[in-house]
């Protein structure tokens, strides 16, 4: 092969740059997604529950309901019950947590023809 | 001129190389993304291979006995009364051998097994028809366990299901059933109108380490626990006794066993 150097060294360069975002991500601590890590706490900006509660009781519900997994841990460790009634509306008076910006919006989700609101 | 034999070799463990080298690094990031959360079990949960109940009719003598422990189901599931016998709902209930066994009756039955009520409920059937005919897999067969669980956010209402199910263990609401509910137990949600429900095992209070609440009212009556375990409550009860399932000749492996000595 002529040239053997200079082609081998360019493939070695070239391999080098073409799987640097992996390499990376391996000998580097992974990079955290931060809007992902805000997602996982239960504890979020107004803005960020507004934006994606749906997505979260989806996931939640699915993990309950079909894997029968009905306790959540994010990435601050703590455990939650996944559960409306035995928990979500306990603190939060579904008037608050959910009238407030449905009847403002005009959109009136289904739940509550079956979920209850918790009284006690 | 074409490769060598040496060449071609070359390139093709390079490629091999290159291949299950390349699959390995693109797994990583999707792993360590995964830990972020999870969702887990509840310590205390109860978990079985298949769960299986025996009806021991030689323990529900009075229909005090019967009551007691429909009445628990019911009123922990909010299940709704209604006056109309076409709206009926029904988790747990009772019937003649006749209807319970069909096939099984003659004429010349004993007269005590023809008027005895015999408590039926979902068989949890290891091969369900309602399962297999459901369009939305609103009801399906949990993992562990294998009880035939009825997601009500995905049922659409065809009743595909309670068409396919030879129990007649399914009930749809043609009404809204929150006003016929006497006792909101604020446990559990309500059904709303238009969907399918029945029996779960109560697969809720399995996932929270309590025995379904038929059971624990039934004083021994009715005996739960785990067919894949030889050692189990309901084995040991199924290895002494003569039992028999309903309409077992349609393959549909009933999980529900029926001591009728009586």
């Amino acid at each position: 092969m002529y040239n053997a150097g200079k082609i081998i060294a360019g493939l070695i360069v070239f391999l080098l740059i073409v799987t640097y975002p992996f390499i990376n991500r391996v000998v580097t601590k992974p990079v955290v997604d931060a809007e992902k890590v805000e997602r996982l706490k239960i504890k979020k900006p107004k803005e960020f529950t507004i934006a994606e509660h749906m997505t979260i009781l989806d996931e939640w519900r699915d993990s309950a309901v079909r894997d029968g997994r009905r306790i959540y841990m994010g990435s601050d460790e703590k455990k939650y019950p996944i559960s409306l009634q035995r928990n979500c509306l306990l603190c939060h008076p579904k008037e608050r947590l959910c009238d407030r910006c449905h009847n403002y919006v005009g959109v009136k989700p289904y739940c509550w023809n079956c979920h209850i609101e918790a009284k006690e | 001129m074409g490769i060598s034999r040496r060449e071609f070799l070359k390139v093709a463990g390079l490629s091999a190389i290159a291949g299950v080298g390349g699959s390995w690094v693109l797994s990583i990031p999707a792993k360590r993304d995964a830990e972020a959360y999870e969702f887990l079990r509840h310590p205390k949960a109860l978990t079985a291979k298949k769960w299986g109940m025996v009806v021991d009719l030689r323990r529900f003598k009075t229909q005090e006995d019967y009551r007691k422990v429909i009445e628990a189901c019911h009123n922990i599931h909010n299940v709704p009364q209604f006056d109309n016998p076409k709206h009926e709902i029904k988790w747990i209930w009772t019937d003649t051998f006749k209807h319970a066994f069909p096939g099984q009756e003659h004429k010349y039955i004993m007269e005590k097994l023809e008027h005895k009520p015999f408590l039926l409920l979902c068989n949890h059937c290891e091969n369900p028809p309602c399962v297999r005919v459901c369009p939305t897999k609103a009801t399906f067969k949990s993992k562990d366990g294998g009880i035939i669980m009825q997601d009500p956010h995905r049922c659409i209402g065809c009743r595909f299901c309670m068409a396919g199910c030879p129990y007649g263990a399914r009930s749809f609401n043609w009404r809204d059933p929150r006003p016929f509910v006497k006792k909101i137990n604020p446990g559990y949600p309500l059904r709303t109108i238009g969907v399918v429900e029945k029996c779960t095992f109560c697969e809720e209070r399995l996932a929270r380490g309590l025995i379904p609440a038929c059971v624990e009212a039934s004083n021994g009556g009715l005996i739960f626990g785990d067919l894949g375990d030889p050692d189990s409550e309901v084995r040991t009860a199924l290895r002494a006794n003569y039992t028999i399932r309903r309409k077992s000749e349609l393959g549909t492996e009933p999980s529900v066993f029926y001591i009728i000595e009586i």
